[in-house]
């Protein structure tokens, strides 16, 4: 198992070199750097910057350097945490988004979370009692979650909860909330304004996993070696809690680690619209003002966490199926 | 207790029965020349597809959405900058359908005033004054799929407004947009899976057929494209595009951006599916006789994948309708003057435009409707491209 991990970590590391570099140079892309669009938003609002002035700019940021100069600089910070400068914040882009992350992290996590809780026992239900009028109704939601568009439903919960319910629905706390010191009504303001952000990240993969759930529940329900627990006179409720539902989870593993770059979009876009501090609202930001290791950095970690998710996915899934340690 | 003894008993006399059928078709197909019993496997995929009521509502709906597009000019009343400047904001008007015991589609004319309180506009309607709703009515002209001009539209009015999804706040009618808006969106996954396809299956055939350092190398590509989250890199990719470029040349720069990831899946699929053929008598017989590789691949595999690819591309068309949207939504993707769902969308972001105007959403209702549409298509596709199968 040791072994098994040291060999997917290792064999990690090219793939994060390459993916650095065409992150930096996806960053590259746009036409001009950081200081033409400051200068031209100075230029909109009605000042000017002359040449010189422009030219300290950029040097001073140090983007009169050739390509792979300024690569390096950005890349070799990363042992030490650092993670290059944001031109438009002036602070150093750990310190602006590391909070961020950690909103990103937790809304995926618990949306990953609330997927599994959901579907598991839906596609059991489904599968058990396949075309009855619950198999029927759950697959219909099933469709429908996974054909309204993330920012729709937040677009609608916005709506809903504001006109219907009278309750506020974006950001972390309600308006007389923000600035009140810590307690217990806080805190389950803050609960009240994090669930609906999981669940509309949680709807689509939850409509995708309950399918699976029970595509793969009505397989192994006609194996033999399930009719043999049955014959043998086990009782139903263990025949497919112990002998069925532990094999049809083991694809749900993988497919979770799939999950996990759904979610990251997701999180991009509900954070957008519900005004929640992930990385998204301050991702978009950054790459129109051009603000390019801000950028990089953020699509670069959005890749290294979907790296780690399938990695975490990919052990859990050995861990659980001895099959594959064996095979390794 | 489980009736061994009935159910061999029961085998049995299906496998005389199958004997019997077998026999009569070998008679048959002595008989006459021509092989009018042998249903081909397009004709059973079709029975089993039609069988399927959703996939079947679903592919109208894809169908009739298509059409609309095509001939949005017409069916749209208005055009897609006509500003009504007096009615901006309006609110989706009722539409009544009978005057008098007869069918006569007509609206209210409107007053407009302002809100005392709020100062807001408002518009009242007049039941004194009834607006005829006119079929086939000579307004605006266009050209019709951008080649035909014409002036001739579906429905409209001769004076007032007929806005059967309100206005936006310049007084430009959300129904036209979205009509002529749906053709941007839907054709923008058409193309993106097109791209995908010839991507996709070209790389993905091959790296099934040829195996070894090719299809390691096509893997290794796939891996690192795949290892990126999808909205980020679009997101990246889109904010590229130099925003002096026509419109025409932004929309083909999405179209390739949203198949940059596409193919990947696509290629997964396909090779899978080519892995397992290869091994198929039909392909070695082909070698043997002499064929190319080219002449294989071209002849035998794709045609053999061919359902398998239809189906795939109907499975990719939600993602890249879903992409587009979420990206000209977020502002990223399509800017105006392209008007698709999503830049529509645009304008609901703010939460007090959305409280005060909340039709300004309905676009994404469509992205839904489409979203949905082509998700129970594909699904009845995906159960019919394996006829043989109950």
């Amino acid at each position: 198992m040791i072994a098994y991990i040291v060999k997917r970590i290792l064999g990690m590391i090219p793939t994060l070199i390459i993916i650095s570099i065409i992150t930096f140079i996806i960053i590259q892309l746009p036409p001009g750097d950081f200081v033409t669009t400051a200068q031209a938003e100075i230029a909109a609002s009605g000042g000017g910057m002359d040449a010189s002035a422009v030219e300290a700019m950029r040097i001073r940021y140090g983007l009169d350097q050739p390509m792979l100069v300024q690569y390096w600089r950005w890349v070799s910070g990363f042992p030490r945490g650092d993670f290059g400068y944001s031109l438009e914040w002036s602070a150093p882009v750990w310190d602006i988004i590391a909070g961020r992350l950690g909103w990103t992290l937790l809304l995926s996590g618990l949306a990953l979370v609330f997927m599994w809780l959901v579907s598991i026992p839906i596609g059991i239900h489904s599968a058990r009692n396949q075309y009855s009028l619950g198999d029927n109704v759950f697959s219909f939601l099933g469709f429908l979650g996974l054909s309204v568009p993330d920012f729709m439903l937040s677009l609608m919960w916005l709506v809903f909860a504001t006109m219907t319910l009278g309750i506020s629905a974006s950001g972390l706390y309600s308006p007389q909330m923000v600035d009140a010191s810590w307690s217990l009504a806080k805190f389950l303001n803050l609960l009240n304004h994090l669930w609906p952000p999981v669940v509309i990240m949680g709807v689509v993969g939850t409509a995708e996993l309950i399918r699976i759930m029970r595509g793969n529940l009505l397989d192994i329900l006609n194996q033999q070696y399930v009719t043999t627990a049955r014959s043998k006179g086990l009782v139903e409720k263990v025949v497919v809690r112990k002998y069925a539902v532990r094999m049809a989870i083991n694809p749900m593993i993988s497919v979770l680690g799939m999950q996990i770059p759904k979610m990251i979009s997701s999180s991009i876009i509900v954070g957008f619209v519900l005004s929640i501090p992930t990385v998204g609202p301050i991702f978009l930001r950054s790459l129109i003002t051009q603000d390019m290791y801000l950028a990089g950095t953020i699509l670069l970690l959005m890749t290294v966490m979907l790296l780690i998710g399938n990695f975490l996915a990919d052990i859990a899934l050995a861990w659980v199926d001895p099959r594959i340690r064996f095979e390794q | 207790m489980i009736d061994y003894k009935g159910r061999s008993e029961h085998i049995k006399k299906l496998y005389e029965q199958q004997n019997a059928l077998d026999e009569s078709i070998a008679h048959q197909m002595m008989s006459s020349e021509k092989i009018a019993f042998a249903t081909s496997q397009w004709r059973m995929m079709w029975r089993k597809f039609i069988r399927n009521r959703i996939a079947v509502i679903g592919g109208t709906v894809i169908l009739l959405f298509y059409l609309t597009a095509l001939f949005a000019d017409f069916v749209a009343p208005y055009t897609l900058k006509q500003r009504m400047t007096a009615y901006s904001f309006l609110s989706p008007q009722r539409i009544y359908f009978f005057a008098e015991g007869r069918f006569q589609p007509f609206v209210y004319g409107l007053k407009g005033s302002r809100d005392p309180k709020t100062l807001m506009k408002i518009y009242v309607p007049d039941p004194e004054k009834r607006i005829p709703i006119r079929f086939f009515i000579h307004r605006e002209p266009y050209k019709l799929m951008g080649l035909f001009p014409a002036s001739t539209r579906l429905f409209g009015v001769e004076e007032g407004i007929v806005s059967l999804l309100g206005t936006d706040g310049q007084g430009r009618d959300m129904f036209s947009r979205i009509i002529i808006g749906s053709q941007i969106s839907l054709t923008i996954g058409l193309v993106g899976v097109a791209l995908s396809l010839i991507i996709g299956a070209f790389l993905g055939v091959s790296s099934g057929y040829f195996g070894g350092w090719v299809d390691n190398l096509i893997q290794r590509v796939i891996e690192i494209v795949r290892s990126f989250p999808p909205i980020p890199l679009w997101m990246a990719l889109t904010a590229a595009i130099p925003p002096h470029w026509p419109p025409l040349r932004v929309y083909f720069t999405i179209t390739i951006i949203l198949s940059l990831i596409g193919w990947t899946w696509l290629a997964r699929q396909l090779r899978g599916k080519v892995l397992a053929l290869r091994e198929e008598d039909f392909i070695m017989a082909a070698r043997l006789a002499g064929a190319s590789d080219g002449w294989i691949i071209f002849r035998h595999l794709i045609p053999a994948t061919l359902s398998h690819i239809i189906v795939i591309s109907t499975l990719a068309m939600p993602a890249m309708i879903l992409a587009e949207s979420a990206l000209s939504f977020l502002g990223l993707g399509l800017r105006p003057p392209l008007t698709s769902w999503g830049v529509l969308l645009k304008q609901a972001q703010n939460i007090q435009v959305l409280l005060l105007y909340p039709w300004l959403m309905i676009p994404g209702f469509f992205v839904a409707i489409s979203i949905l549409a082509f998700n129970f298509l594909g699904d009845g596709l995906r159960d019919a491209a394996d006829p043989y199968t109950v």
